[in-house]
C-alpha cells in the first residue's frame, strides 16, 4: 500500500513512463511505414457498412505492398471503431490524426458521422476519403470546397433523381410517400432530391413522415401513409430500420413497391425484414457484382478468394477510396498531408471498379449508378443509369 | 377524408397502440412496484428489459427452444439479475440519502447498456422466427397474430401479478411493506426478502416484455432498453407510481396517444407527446391518475 505522501510521486513516475512510450511511438512513425487511418462503423447500427468498407481497402493496399508498397514504404491501416455515431465519429478522427499521426483518413460510411470527422481534419490538415458519404455538404459547405473531404461515391442530388425518374418512368407512378430518417442527413438529402425530381416528372407527393434511428415501431405511421394511397413509398434510410418498416409495412398488407437508397445494401436487411417483405423493393446503388466489367468480375474474384463472399457497393466503395489514395500518394511522391490532398483534387480518368473517377471541382466524382431489385431476398440488377 | 377510412385508421391505430402500450405497461409495473417498496426509481429496469431480450433470444436462437420456455427462462434470468442487483447494489445504500440510491441506479443502468455492449457487441441481431406471424384482415383492419400474443401475454401476466399481490401471503407482505415499513418489520415481515421479491417478479415482467418485443420487431440490441424504459416510467408515473393498475392503465394510454399522435398529427411529435405527458401529470395530478392525494411525510 502506497503512504499518500508517495501518490503524487507515483503518478509522476507512471506520467514519466507514459510520455516515453507515446515517444517512442512517435519514432516509429518515420520507419518503413506508411500509416493510413480508418475511422469506420465496425459496430453498431450500420456495422455491415464498415467491416465491408475495410475489407475493400484492406484488398487494395494488400495489392499495393505485395507490389512493392509506395514510396518505398509498406502501407498500414490504423482501424478506429466510431461505433456508428457521430460523437464517436469524432473521438475517432482525433485518435487517429493526433495520436496515430495518420497521414490521410479514409471512412466513415455514412454522411453524419463523415460531417462530423470532417472540423477535425480540417484543423490538422489532413486529407480524408469517404467511399459513401453522398450529402452534398460534406464536400461544398455555404459554397466553399471544403479542401480535405473527398469522396469515392455520386451524391444525392443523383441518387434521389435517380429513384425518382425510375419510379415515374420505369413503374410508371403518378403519387408516392416519402418516409424519412430525421436523425440521418442522408436520409434527409435524397428525400430532398427525390421529391423535386418526382414532382418535376408530373408526380405527385401525397404523403411525408419521419422516424428517427433506433425507433421500433413503425405502424402508427405506416397506418397513415396507407391511408393516401400512394403508388410507391420511398424510404431512404440506413437497413436496420428499413427493415423494420418493410417488416411492418407488409404485415399492414402494404404491397406497393418500396424504394431507397445504397442505405439498403446490407445481408440485415433481408434477415431483419425476411426475404418475402422485400419483394417489389427497389435501391439505387453504386455498382452490382453482377455487372460484366471486366474489372468488376476481376475484382469480385479477388475479394472472394480474400474473404470467401460476395464483395457488395461498399466493399467496392472502400476499395476505390484506397485506390484514390494510393494513387494520389503515388503522383504526389510525398506523404505530406497536404501535398495528398493536392493530388487528390487532381485525381482523372482513374479506373475504378465502381466506375471511372475524375473529380470535378467540387471533389465529387462523376459517375453511374445502378437500380437494383430485391427478389426473394436476392440483388438483382435492374438498370444502370449514367449522370 | 372520408368518415369510413377515418374510422377505418382510427380503429387500425386503436389496434396498434394497445399492442405497444402492453408492453410498455409490463415495464411500467416493475417500476412501480419497486417504488412502492423502497420509493426508489430504478433506472436499470430498461435494461434489464434489454437483458431479457437477449436471454430470450440465445434461448431461441442457440439452445432451439420454442417460445414459452424461452420466454419462462427469460424472465427466470433477468429475476434472479433483479435480484443480485438489489443486493448488491441498492441494500447497501438502504439507510443512505435517497438521492445516492438514485444516481447507483444510473450506474446500473450504464454498467447493463455498455457491459452488453462489450459482452454481445452492439451489432443488433434477429430473433429466429418461433411463431409464424400470422396476418388477419377484419374489413380493412389488420391484425397480426405476434399482435394477439403479445396481449395474451401481457394480460394473463398482469392477471397473475394481480393474483400473487391480492390473494397470497407474500402478496400480503408486500401490501404491509409499501403501506409502512417499519410497521411491517415489527410485525415480524422479513422486509429484505419481500423486497428481493419484488425485484424479481417486476425484472421478469421486464424480461418478458423484452422477449415480446424481440419477436415482434425481430431487431434487438443492447441499448434497446434506453427508450421504452423513459417510456415505463411515464407509463408508470401518469398511472400514478406505486399503484399497480395504474401502471397497467398508464402503459396503455402512452401506447395509445402515441399511436394517434403518430397517425393523426406528425410522427415527428410523438416522442414530444410522451413527454408533454409527463409534465401535463406532474404539473396537475403528481400522484397520477389512479393516485390519491397524500401528503408526503419528511
Amino acid at each position: 500500500m502506497f503512504k499518500k505522501s508517495m501518490i503524487p510521486l507515483a503518478l509522476v513516475a507512471i506520467i514519466a513512463v507514459l510520455s516515453l512510450l507515446v515517444a517512442g511511438c512517435g519514432e516509429k512513425a518515420d520507419s518503413k511505414e506508411l500509416k493510413i487511418g480508418a475511422n469506420f462503423e465496425m459496430t453498431g447500427g450500420v456495422a455491415t457498412f464498415g467491416q465491408s468498407a475495410v475489407n475493400g481497402i484492406k484488398l487494395a493496399f494488400k495489392e499495393a505492398n505485395t507490389g512493392g508498397g509506395i514510396l518505398g514504404k509498406q502501407l498500414s491501416l490504423v482501424v478506429a471503431d466510431n461505433k456508428s455515431e457521430a460523437s464517436e465519429a469524432v473521438n475517432a478522427a482525433t485518435k487517429l490524426i493526433t495520436q496515430d499521426k495518420v497521414k490521410a483518413v479514409l471512412g466513415p460510411v455514412t454522411s453524419s458521422n463523415t460531417l462530423a470527422q470532417s472540423k477535425i481534419a480540417h484543423e490538422n490538415k489532413v486529407p480524408f476519403i469517404t467511399p459513401t458519404g453522398t450529402n452534398p455538404k460534406i464536400t461544398v459547405d455555404g459554397g466553399k470546397v471544403q479542401d480535405f473531404a473527398f469522396r469515392a461515391c455520386f451524391i444525392d442530388p443523383f441518387q434521389g433523381t435517380v429513384m425518382a425518374n425510375f419510379a415515374s418512368k420505369s413503374l410508371k407512378a403518378k403519387t408516392a410517400a416519402v418516409y424519412i430518417d430525421n436523425s440521418s442527413d442522408y436520409a434527409k438529402g435524397l428525400a430532398e432530391f427525390f421529391e423535386k425530381a418526382f414532382v418535376a416528372a408530373g408526380g405527385q407527393i401525397v404523403s411525408k413522415e419521419a422516424y428517427l434511428a433506433k425507433e421500433q415501431d413503425f405502424k402508427a405511421v405506416l397506418t397513415k401513409i396507407k391511408a393516401t394511397n400512394p403508388e410507391v413509398i420511398f424510404i431512404p434510410g440506413y437497413y436496420q430500420e428499413v427493415g423494420m418498416i418493410a417488416k411492418q409495412a407488409r404485415e399492414l398488407g402494404i404491397t406497393v413497391p418500396l424504394l431507397g437508397g445504397d442505405g439498403w445494401d446490407s445481408p440485415k436487411l433481408v434477415e431483419i425484414a425476411g426475404a418475402a417483405a422485400l419483394n417489389n423493393g427497389y435501391f439505387s446503388n453504386h455498382y452490382s457484382s453482377e455487372d460484366k466489367d471486366p474489372r468488376v468480375v476481376k475484382f469480385v474474384e479477388a475479394y472472394r478468394k480474400e474473404y470467401n463472399q460476395s464483395p457488395d457497393a461498399l466493399a467496392a466503395l472502400g476499395y476505390d477510396a484506397a485506390v484514390m489514395l494510393i494513387d494520389a500518394i503515388k503522383r504526389a511522391n510525398s506523404d505530406d498531408p497536404v501535398k495528398i490532398k493536392e493530388a487528390l483534387a487532381q485525381t482523372q480518368n482513374l479506373q475504378g471498379v465502381s466506375g471511372v473517377i475524375t473529380l470535378n471541382a467540387e471533389h465529387d466524382p462523376v459517375k453511374s449508378a445502378v437500380v437494383i431489385e430485391l427478389k426473394d431476398g436476392k440483388q438483382v440488377f435492374r438498370e444502370k443509369v449514367n449522370p | 377524408m372520408e368518415l369510413n377510412s377515418f374510422a377505418q385508421q382510427l380503429v387500425q391505430q386503436l389496434i396498434n397502440g394497445v399492442s405497444l402500450g402492453s408492453i410498455y405497461s409490463l415495464i411500467a409495473l416493475g417500476y412501480t412496484m419497486v417504488y412502492g417498496i423502497i420509493r426508489l426509481i430504478n433506472f436499470a429496469h430498461g435494461d434489464i428489459y434489454m437483458l431479457g431480450a437477449y436471454v430470450g433470444f440465445f434461448c431461441t436462437s442457440i439452445l432451439g427452444l420454442s417460445f414459452f420456455p424461452a420466454l419462462l427462462a427469460a424472465m427466470a434470468v433477468a429475476a434472479v439479475t433483479g435480484i443480485v442487483i438489489e443486493r448488491l447494489a441498492y441494500r447497501p445504500l438502504r439507510h443512505a440519502p435517497k438521492i445516492a440510491v438514485l444516481i447507483t441506479a444510473i450506474g446500473v443502468s450504464l454498467l447493463l447498456e455498455y457491459g452488453g455492449i462489450l459482452a454481445v457487441t452492439p451489432q443488433p441481431r434477429t430473433f429466429p422466427a418461433v411463431f409464424p406471424a400470422r396476418i388477419y384482415t377484419f374489413g380493412g383492419i389488420v391484425v397480426n397474430s405476434q399482435q394477439i400474443v403479445i396481449l395474451a401475454v401481457a394480460l394473463a401476466l398482469m392477471v397473475l401479478l394481480t393474483y400473487i399481490v391480492q390473494r397470497t401471503k407474500i402478496g400480503r407482505a408486500m401490501r404491509a411493506v409499501s403501506y409502512d415499513t417499519d410497521a411491517a418489520r415489527l410485525m415480524g415481515i422479513n422486509v429484505d426478502q419481500v423486497i428481493s421479491f419484488t425485484f424479481g417478479i417486476g425484472s421478469g415482467l421486464a424480461a418478458a416484455a423484452g422477449v415480446l418485443v424481440g419477436i415482434y420487431y425481430n431487431s434487438i440490441d443492447p441499448l434497446m432498453g434506453i427508450m421504452p424504459g423513459l417510456k415505463a416510467f411515464v407509463a408508470a408515473v401518469l398511472g400514478g407510481i406505486g399503484i399497480i393498475p395504474g401502471a397497467m392503465l398508464g402503459g396503455v394510454i402512452m401506447g395509445v396517444v402515441e399511436a394517434l399522435v403518430s397517425g393523426f398529427i406528425s410522427s415527428t411529435f410523438r416522442d414530444a407527446a410522451a413527454f408533454a405527458i409527463l409534465i401535463a401529470i406532474l404539473l396537475f395530478k403528481p400522484s397520477g391518475l389512479l393516485g390519491k392525494n397524500i401528503r408526503e411525510k419528511v
